[in-house]
């Protein structure tokens, strides 16, 4: 087995145009190189900024092993901290959410910091006089991250002190984002409730290759969605048809149809499918809303708005979003063969109730643990895992719709939707990242 | 409450549900026909309007604007019990089993103008696939009412001990 960490050559061998090495998916040596690499130089996904509305208000995250911490402060600003007491290391907020008033508290020997990360107090500050404390790491209190960007609520950060821009790593793939976030008619979303967390024993990375192959879903899904075709198939055409059922039938939809919903693709590993139309694009129209998006926007804004239907939409690495439904899935790695998928449902502020109760049955029946679909799709990635232990062949072939054009031209733009396009890009990312200024060389 | 007890507030007689034993045997009745996966029965005992509800928040309210865990119709549930039939259902090409553990259900509540008993059962929750065994816990919930012909279950709430965490597909049903 190649060596990884020293040297960028046995990394850039992985990485063909049309294939991947299946070390990619099962080496751990690659994913402690992936966290200390990729997701320290991306921009990853923190939270959305609705989860701390007020002062004190704080949410924790581990972001390629970081113990991360999302907190409000006095002054309104969200700021992300290392979760680490600047004393003896101990993470400074154990809870997964909650507010921690107006100093956080270490639980180990009380020193207190207020909300921007500052050290406020030490007990008996006296025994550091004359130790030359200021000049300590400890005096300087929480370490912020400082590289973070808030864009429509969500909340991004980059660990690596140097690197890409927000702007520049997302560009204009953050229309993905304006769209979701202006299917409010106040242009505002809030996270509705807990998220469903899902925990796959999979690599991360068929996860988010998956959410823009459309080649699986007739042949995934047939179990749970095909099912649903089943029950459903002889009700005449005109039968409204319960909230379920419209969501489910389009995963059967056929191979033409997600060819032709299209895939778009970013630098940087970003995408998404659906640039025509896709499997959101025939729910039951709520009138209400729709007139609604009228008056906000103005007739032609709001069609623009309404008549986007993004499928999937990829913020490589760590954040997929579903605009045209209102669910966002977070993409949390914990080792090689172990991920956390957190699925949240978002409300679209000043929408009418039937908005936020379609993505909550969405998100249920598609995301869940207990969700059939997700089943369907977990036992595919597990089957991966397992099969890639298979020596002989040691490729993943990503060659569909592949050709020596995108050598030259790159691969960025628009392309038929069943290409293989985007994994090739999210590839192209990866080796950029996982060899950048020679890592280690 | 003693058994058999089926006076509406005003004491006047209605009809029950049926008595403390009947409905007791009912709720293992149900926990056996999962756990033997004669699905088609299971099925039968739902009402029409019938709900099998996992929430995924601890205390989570009634309504539509939280997700959950399950929140299956009968038309959910048929679709689920289809599936694990269905030979392309891959994720069951090694079937998943399941064994209910249940605590003795106590009655919570008669509601005898509505005929509705409500009762309360702690259990422990096993599903196995594979070499893998995963061990779950939680307190179900039922609402009964008399049908035609048997007992119906119009509601199964189930509140999960660890609904919030991060969970393995969980295939079959607690």
């Amino acid at each position: 087995m190649p060596e990884y960490r020293h040297g960028t050559a046995a990394i850039r061998a992985l990485v063909r145009d049309d294939a991947v090495h299946r070390d990619v998916y099962i080496n751990p040596e690659l994913f402690d190189l992936e966290m200390e690499r990729l997701w320290r130089s991306a921009w990853t996904y923190i939270g959305h900024d609705s989860q701390v509305p007020n002062a004190g208000d704080f949410y924790t995250v581990n972001i390629a092993r970081q113990p991360l911490l999302m907190l409000r402060g006095t002054d309104g600003a969200v700021r992300v901290l290392l979760n680490r007491c600047a004393h003896k290391g101990s993470k400074i907020l154990g809870a997964n959410s909650g507010n921690c008033g107006k100093l956080l508290r270490c639980s180990y020997h009380g020193w207190t910091y207020t909300l921007d990360g500052s050290l406020r107090t030490v007990p008996v500050k006296s025994g550091y006089a004359d130790t030359r404390f200021s000049e300590s790491e400890a005096a300087s209190g929480l370490t912020p991250v400082a590289d973070v960007a808030v864009y429509r609520g969500f909340v991004f950060a980059r660990l690596n002190p140097s690197g890409a821009s927000f702007e520049e790593y997302f560009g204009d793939c953050l229309s993905s984002i304006d769209n979701l976030a202006d299917r409010s008619p106040v242009g505002r979303l809030e996270v509705a409730g807990a998220p469903l967390r899902y925990m796959h024993n999979s690599n991360w990375k068929m996860f988010v290759e998956n959410l823009n192959d459309t080649m699986h879903p007739m042949v995934a899904h047939e179990s749970s969605a095909g099912t649903a075709r089943e029950l459903w198939k002889d009700q005449p055409p005109d039968a409204p048809k319960p909230m379920v059922i419209e969501q489910f039938l389009p995963f059967v939809s056929n191979y033409e149809f997600f060819d032709k919903m299209g895939v778009k693709i970013y630098d940087n590993g970003h995408s998404y499918t659906g640039v025509n139309f896709s499997i959101h694009s025939s729910y039951s129209a709520i009138p209400e809303y729709a007139a609604q998006m009228e008056a906000a926007y103005g007739a032609e804004r709001a069609q623009a708005i309404l008549g986007e239907s993004r499928h999937n939409t990829v913020y490589f690495p760590s954040l997929t979003i579903k605009g045209a439904i209102q669910t966002i899935r977070v993409v949390r790695p914990i080792a090689v063969d172990r991920t956390l998928i957190e699925s949240f449902t978002l409300r679209l502020v000043g929408a009418p109730p039937a908005l936020l109760e379609r993505s909550a049955v969405y998100n249920r029946v598609i995301n869940a643990p207990t969700s059939v679909v997700g089943h369907d799709d977990l036992y595919c990635y597990r089957a991966i895992q397992e099969g890639l232990a298979s020596n002989g062949n040691e490729w993943v072939n990503l060659q569909r719709n592949y050709s020596d054009r995108e050598k030259e031209g790159g691969l960025l733009g628009t392309h038929n939707g069943t290409s293989e396009v985007s994994m090739r890009g999210q590839f192209r990312a990866w080796v950029a990242a996982m060899t950048a200024g020679g890592a280690g060389a | 409450m003693g058994r058999g007890d089926d006076r509406g507030r005003g004491g006047r007689v209605i009809q029950a549900v049926g008595d403390d034993k009947t409905l007791i045997e009912f709720v293992y009745h149900e926990a056996r026909l999962i756990d033997e996966k004669r699905f088609d029965e299971w099925y039968d005992l739902y009402a029409e309007d019938g709900r099998y509800w996992m929430p995924l928040m601890r205390g989570q309210p009634e309504g539509a604007d939280h997700t959950s865990l399950f929140d299956e119709d009968k038309l959910l549930l048929k679709i689920r019990i289809e599936r694990l039939r269905n030979p392309k259902s891959y994720s069951q090409a090694q079937p998943s089993w399941c064994q209910h553990i249940l605590q003795a259900p106590s009655i919570e509540r008669r509601d005898a103008e509505r005929g509705i008993a409500v009762l309360r059962t702690p259990f422990m929750y096993l599903e196995y696939q594979q070499d893998q065994q995963e061990v779950y816990a939680g307190v179900a919930w039922h609402h009964l009412k008399r049908g035609a012909e048997s007992i119906l279950i119009t509601l199964k709430k189930i509140e999960l001990l660890n609904c919030e965490a991060a969970l393995p597909s969980l295939q079959l049903f607690p």
